[in-house]
């Protein structure tokens, strides 16, 4: 609403720039500063910025794991003490989940959906920077309890009761992580609503919701489960806070409390959780084979009924985390059932996936290896799921590496090659240069092999009955082996890692000798090939209208007599110059900042000391309210257009007030309530 | 706060009087942002509700501290707060059909009796949570007193966010910055307050009303 | 699925006349506080003999929340009136927390 959805190109050419100061802080209007980044709504940036700080934590998570896997590598490990090495496998899982795959998702949801439907922003650009920055400062709140909260939190990522109780977890650390997830919580829920109303509401004119590209219906779905699932562990982190801070009575069994409540909460939210892990890496790897498939994705509609049946089915499967938990026998039989079934729709995406590439012309980029990459070990992770579906196999495999090796199969192999591939495919629109193939494919096969090094072996170890999460081993027990060889895997992935990044650096130190990649290297399909790279501020230079799935490809090929594809036009026709002038964007506030930066002061109040809360609520409250009162444009700027375009400007201005107010119910009822 | 253009009021037809041409629905992007907002808000609450119904017999192991809050229901003061803040839902529509109409003065009365009610609900919450604690169910005292103020407290925050929520309108309105073409900053802050209501109705019943053995 | 035909469709419906006018939300208030009087009268059991019957008080009491809860939301919220999108994302909200939250306490056998 804050963008226009027509071009406003002046024609009397006037200068649309304006510099205004408004309240506390003058409001940049664009340049390159460090204020720019700060305050601006642009989804590009903050695109760009969710997926920066994803890496940050990429490498944080890898250290951690690489502590792990040093203190596995033999018998009797003496890296870490059994206290900080329940420290640093649960911040292990709980950085990687929360703090570098979802905003790595976010981070493409984010760039991509505005672009994919042809819109000039998402539906609420101050409250999409509201989220970045609630993220960020919710990460760092929640890594500084190893600073000053007496380490991180120990009681695994699921941290079941009453493990997570004072008794047994006397530190700071699991308070840190009930607060710092919550935070990351309510990030996470400003974006989904945001992100919905964009898809549902912001799309360009015939882009129907059947002709939005898979990635962005997978997207989509992902925002509906973080909708939902969200609140659920807003709820079981808030009773877990209250056990912890207040003396509550929520999950200790000594009190006559029930710990299952806590495992039910925490898997009604942690199974659509998997789904929004992973349906984003489906989502990309749907734009990419195609691609390189030079095919349309193979039945359109199943992927994306496929998709919203794994988002609903993702629902009713929750107890098979809790087999051996003691639910019943009818608990068990049902939600057995239920996940067995979930395999079906994710079969089909499979099945499609390899429909597309079979016959077409393949050309193996590395973009295209990771995606193939992705659903060959997806394929392994699955089966092995679906080996956990049927109960007394999976009473066995409870709390071994069996697991281990099944969901790092699903996370890594699905999630992590998956959006690993997307990053070399969108790099060019991103950032306007390639991504060495060469090294491209020295970190795709190094990341392969020393995933299937790490992970492979973990299913042999947990048949053989190592549990997880135990910090050593004797050398009697025959898991020295395989061990030594997860090892020597996680240093792979480690390399590859860093080849990904020298990769990065060397490519941009070449970028200004070689060819320009143009707006569309790949003889893509989907909307956001069609602008220049990198994308320019202001999207699209003219709306585009949408007359088919595909629209990009179509307009760059159609059909001979013979039903041959010709080429009708070049890209450097069909593409747009990214030249338009003076078209209307939001403006940037600080606001956005202020509001997060209030929400950790308040959950070190919460855990020091309760003066520091009124600080905090203050600072958020200045911030939500200086927000609602900060018209989102210049309203000067506004008059300056006249009454041709005033459909946009009425849009632009009821979103402003609106879009304030809807900051005060959202952000202010998460900040109080939530 | 907002300044919308007065033509998209008069082209338009429906009762908010916005012009939303612009959006791929035709609806408000706002609008439709508190609709999924609420829907988000379903889970919620029903977890807070699903942890008190769980625990609402849970004495805990005693013999100390074993009073649950349904020893201590005072239904007939509860049934009164509850009326209370059901007709808070009427006051509200009522002020949202006043500004549809252009009668500000009137559009002031209906948002300060709705912030009133509101009101008067939360002092009946605050004697409750006093009464209740002298009568022995302190928070911390068993699962079933835990559960109990965690959610009507959560519902009282949302109430005392959507009071907040009216109060900035009713500034808004005597600063004369809200006007007919605002209505739907009035009807999306009634939705909220609404659904606060629908939950309390929910609650009501099923908390309160319905018999424990 | 195509938004813009719904939009349309309920452009019309908004043709005001089917619209409640005050004296309408007025009259749906004093239903709301007539069923809350019912409701509260199962309380006090002894007054209606009906209610002595635990099973049959519990399933009316549920029956009046659920209207008062319609009432509400189909009214006061205008669902009844707005595009259908609005009651398909909170009906789907709280048709997904009623299911999933119903299994969950009968996971902890709520019920028997």
């Amino acid at each position: 609403m804050a963008v226009t959805d027509e071009p406003l190109a002046l024609t009397t050419g006037e200068d649309l720039v304006v510099d205004r100061p408004l309240g506390v802080f003058t409001r940049p209007q664009g340049g390159k500063g460090w204020r720019d980044w700060l305050s601006t709504v642009d989804h590009k940036k903050i695109g760009i910025m969710y997926g920066v700080a994803a890496m940050f934590f990429f490498v944080v998570g890898g250290i951690e794991a690489l502590l792990i896997r040093l203190q596995l590598a033999a018998p009797d490990g003496q890296i870490l003490s059994a206290d900080v090495y329940n420290q640093v496998f649960t911040m292990h899982g709980v950085t990687m989940v929360f703090l570098f795959i979802m905003p790595l998702a976010a981070a493409f949801a984010n760039y991509l959906i505005p672009l994919q439907i042809g819109a000039r922003d998402v539906a609420f650009p101050r409250l999409n920077a509201l989220s970045f920055w609630v993220w960020l400062s919710g990460a760092i709140f929640l890594n500084t309890s190893w600073i000053v909260g007496g380490g991180g939190a120990d009681c695994g990522w699921f941290c079941y009761s009453p493990n997570s109780g004072l008794a047994f977890s006397p530190s700071h650390g699991v308070d840190f992580y009930a607060l710092g997830l919550q935070i990351a919580g309510i990030a996470s829920l400003v974006s989904a609503i945001n992100l919905i109303v964009t898809c549902l509401n912001m799309r360009a004119p015939g882009m129907s919701l059947f002709r939005m590209p898979v990635l962005t219906w997978m997207l989509l779905v992902t925002q509906f489960l973080l909708l939902f699932a969200i609140p659920v562990i807003t709820v079981a982190l808030f009773l877990l806070m209250f056990d912890r801070l207040f003396d509550a009575q929520f999950f200790n069994p000594e009190a006559g409390a029930d710990p299952l409540l806590w495992q039910h909460l925490f898997w009604i939210f942690g199974h659509p959780e998997v789904y929004i892990i992973i349906l984003p890496a489906f989502g990309v790897v749907s734009e990419i084979i195609p691609t390189f498939s030079r095919k349309p994705i193979f039945g359109y509609s199943f992927m994306v009924f496929s998709g919203i049946a794994i988002g609903f089915m993702g629902w009713g499967v929750w107890a098979h985390h809790m087999f051996v938990s003691g639910i019943g026998p009818l608990s068990v039989w049902a939600f057995s059932m239920s996940t067995m079934f979930i395999a079906v729709p994710t079969g089909v995406k499979i099945l499609n996936w390899l429909a597309t590439m079979w016959g077409g012309k393949l050309r193996f980029t590395t973009a295209m290896l990771f995606a193939v990459g992705t659903v060959a070990m997806f394929t392994i992770g699955g089966l092995s799921g679906v080996t956990h579906a049927l109960a007394p196999a999976d009473t066995q495999q409870t709390d071994t590496y069996y697991i281990v090796a099944h969901f790092h199969y699903v996370i890594f192999g699905g999630g992590v090659l998956g959006l690993m591939g997307g990053l070399y495919f969108w790099w060019p629109k991103v950032f306007g240069f390639m991504l060495n193939e060469t090294w491209g494919k020295v970190h795709f096969w190094t990341m392969l092999i020393g995933f299937n090094l790490t992970f492979g072996p973990m299913h042999v170890l947990g048949l053989q009955g190592m549990s997880r999460r135990i910090d050593t081993y004797s050398p009697g027990f025959g898991f020295a082996f395989w061990n030594l060889i997860a090892t020597i895997g996680a240093f792979i992935i480690a390399l590859s890692v860093v080849v990904f990044f020298l990769n990065v650096w060397k490519s941009r130190r070449d970028a200004p000798h070689l060819p320009a990649p143009g707006p569309d290297p790949w003889d893509a399909r989907s909307l956001e090939w069609m602008i220049q790279s990198p994308a320019p501020e202001h999207n699209f230079d003219e709306v585009p209208i949408v007359e088919s799935d595909d629209e990009w490809w179509h307009r760059k090929y159609g059909y001979d007599e013979n039903k041959n594809v010709v080429r009708i036009a070049t890209i450097e026709e069909a593409t747009q110059k990214g030249d338009a002038v003076g078209v209307h964007l939001p403006a940037p506030s600080f606001w956005p900042l202020v509001v997060a930066l209030g929400l950790p002061i308040i959950g070190y109040g919460l855990i020091f000391n309760l003066w520091l809360c009124v600080l905090g609520g203050a600072l958020v409250g200045l911030g939500i309210y200086s927000w609602a009162l900060e018209p989102v444009d210049d309203p000067d700027a506004d008059h300056d257009h006249g009454h041709d375009d005033h459909d946009d400007d009425d849009d632009d201005d009821d979103g402003e007030g609106a879009e304030a107010e809807m900051a005060d119910a959202t952000a202010g009822a998460e900040e109080g309530a939530d | 706060m907002a300044t919308a253009t007065v033509d998209a009021a008069v082209d338009s037809h429906d009762e908010g009087g916005h012009d939303d041409h612009g959006t791929t629905t035709g609806i408000s992007n706002t609008k439709l942002a508190m609709w999924v907002f609420l829907g988000s808000e379903c889970l919620l609450f029903g977890g807070l509700i699903s942890t008190y119904l769980l625990y609402k017999t849970n004495r805990g192991p005693g013999p100390e501290n074993t009073v649950i809050p349904t020893d201590v229901f005072d239904i007939p003061f509860t049934s009164v707060s509850s009326f209370v803040l059901l007709m808070s839902s009427l006051t509200m529509v009522l002020a949202l059909s006043a500004l549809t109409r252009g009668d500000n003065p009137a559009t002031r009365a209906w948002l300060l009796t709705t912030a009133m009610l509101g009101g008067v609900f939360i002092g009946g919450q605050v004697y409750e949570f006093t009464s209740f604690i002298r009568e022995g169910v302190g928070f911390t005292h068993n699962p079933a007193s835990s559960a109990f103020y965690t959610l009507t407290g959560f519902h009282g925050v949302h109430v005392s966010l959507g009071i907040v929520m009216l109060m900035s309108l009713y500034v808004a309105s005597k600063q004369g910055k809200l006007q007919p073409k605002h209505t739907e900053t009035v009807e999306i802050v009634g939705l909220y307050w609404h659904f606060v209501d629908v939950v309390w109705i929910f609650i009501f019943t099923v908390i309160y009303l319905i018999p424990v053995d | 699925m195509n938004m813009t035909e719904t939009v349309t469709e309920t452009a019309t419906h908004e043709e005001s006349h089917d619209h409640p006018s005050d004296w309408d939300y007025v009259k749906i208030a004093l239903l709301l506080g007539a069923i809350t009087a019912v409701e509260v009268l199962t309380y006090f059991e002894s007054a209606i003999t009906v209610f002595e019957n635990n099973a049959f008080t519990i399933a009316s009491l549920i029956v009046m929340m659920v209207v008062k809860f319609y009432l509400v939301a189909m009214y006061f919220m205008h669902l009844k009136h707005d595009n259908s999108i609005f009651t398909k994302l909170f009906g789907g909200g709280l048709a997904l927390a009623t299911i999933v939250y119903i299994i969950a306490l009968s996971a902890f056998e709520f019920w028997a």
